[in-house]
């Protein structure tokens, strides 16, 4: 009986031991990078992209003031409320002495300097399919940014959600290094994806979540409710989507769908972004959707 | 007993509350008219400008004539206060609208400016009204971006 009771103790912590490990903040290699140097230029056209202004901005900031890191903006969701870091280069409030490394870890691991976890809220399980230099050139971009003063809040997440460690728990089962739409003939589908899954992080909003909030895969941008309040997401799979692949890249280069109703809310910022960019993204974004299956499932 | 009570005085409530929305339906319609009428009319110019239809200088003007006539209708009479998705059902008027009045009537400024931007170019050809159009969906998307509910 003791001996039995000892072995279930055993296995008891061996079990903990090995959640602890298994839930670990897990930092790239330092090595990965070194060497690197960003090219601000290309870091401009991959930070539009990525939409990082969208939600790192001040709440009520216009036209250039967009540029301004200084956070801020409440994302109200059932696990709390989470508020935008400043990310502004400025040295005590912002990002400006993370470093490259530093950078790299909490965009594509979701891992912070000090070693915790961070948020979800932040896309990093679409960002860690970003390529490499893509990254770099990033972070030479942000550098030449203003830099704010404002202090980040903190998040209002009550427990157990505020036990960064279950944030571990949380990748193990959500983050993968692959690609939710493995088959891509073309280089115009392979750019498609990259924009739809890394840098545009699209699934975050249009893709249903389950219980503990991780994306389902098997219903990629079929749509979803509304992660903040009321109405619902769209879905971008053609049988929800029915636009052809040139009303899609109208739409992301204007704003105005095919019978000139014209985006409104979140998507609002996320056209003022796709218009930035070059009409064979948005075109290869239309040819994604298009290839999708039909209610996004991937089995 | 209790519980019937309350019952009947939510269901009144209920009833007064939508009672009082219907006051405002005309207003509504009216309003959505509107945005009806600038979608029909971006549609034409729309068209032109992504090649689907060929490029008519009359109907360009005409259509850009029409945002603008569109741009000129006195709006605070179509926007009682208590005609927000919080109150009636069938909007997407976002409550937001009353508590930033000023800033909502500086979005439909935003509006008329670019519908005059089209007045001048529509009958310039194509490569005058495509930057137009960019300017005219930038007015939508400002306003849309906070005082329009999503679709439910």
């Amino acid at each position: 009986m003791r001996k039995a009771l000892g072995i279930v103790v055993v296995a008891a912590l061996a079990a903990a031991a090995a959640g602890w490990v298994l839930t670990a903040p897990n930092r790239l290699p330092d090595a990965r990078f070194s060497g690197m140097t960003g090219d601000p230029a290309a870091g401009e056209r991959v930070f539009t992209a990525a939409g990082c202004a969208s939600c790192h901005h001040a709440p009520d900031a216009s036209d250039d003031e967009k540029l301004v890191l200084s956070g801020g903006q409440r994302f109200v969701s059932e696990f709390g409320t989470f508020v935008a870091p400043n990310i502004s280069p400025d040295p005590e409030h912002g990002i400006g002495t993370w470093g490259l490394s530093n950078f790299a870890n909490a965009v594509m691991r979701g891992v912070s300097p000090s070693g915790r976890h961070l948020y979800p809220a932040f896309p990093y399980t679409a960002y860690a399919h970003m390529r490499d230099t893509d990254v770099v050139d990033l972070w030479a971009y942000l550098l030449t940014l203003p830099a704010s003063q404002v202090p980040s809040e903190p998040h209002e997440v009550a427990f157990p959600f505020n036990i960064r460690r279950g944030v571990g728990a949380w990748k193990l089962l959500y983050m993968s290094d692959g690609w939710v739409l493995d088959d891509v003939p073309d280089a115009q589908l392979e750019r498609g994806r990259y924009l739809v899954e890394a840098l545009a992080h699209c699934g975050e909003c249009h893709t249903p979540r389950d219980g503990l909030g991780g994306l389902d895969t098997s219903a990629w941008l079929s749509g979803a409710p509304n992660p903040n309040g009321t109405g619902t997401i769209p879905g971008l799979t053609p049988d929800r989507l029915d636009w052809d692949a040139g009303a899609i890249a109208y739409y992301l280069e204007s704003g105005f769908t095919p019978d000139y109703d014209s985006a409104g809310g979140h998507m609002v910022a996320v056209v003022e972004s796709f218009a930035k960019l070059d009409a064979a993204d948005r075109e290869a974004v239309a040819a994604y959707l298009k290839a999708l299956p039909a209610g996004g499932d991937m089995d | 007993m209790t519980r019937l009570l309350t019952a009947a005085t939510a269901l009144s409530l209920g009833l007064a509350g939508a009672a009082m929305a219907q006051d405002y339906a005309d207003q509504m319609k009216a309003r959505q008219g509107q945005f009806r009428i600038l979608a029909i009319n971006l549609g034409t110019l729309g068209d032109m400008a992504q090649g689907k239809t060929e490029y008519d200088a009359e109907a360009a003007q005409a259509a850009a004539d029409t945002l603008v006539a569109v741009s000129m209708i006195h709006q605070p009479p179509l926007w009682p206060e208590g005609s927000s998705t919080a109150e009636m059902d069938g909007t997407r008027a976002k409550p937001e609208i009353w508590t930033d009045w000023e800033d909502f009537a500086s979005k439909w400024a935003g509006l008329g400016e670019a519908a005059g931007a089209m007045q001048t170019a529509a009958g310039e050809g194509l490569d005058a009204i495509r930057p137009a159009m960019g300017e005219l969906g930038g007015a939508c998307k400002a306003c849309h971006d906070s005082y329009r509910a999503p679709r439910n």
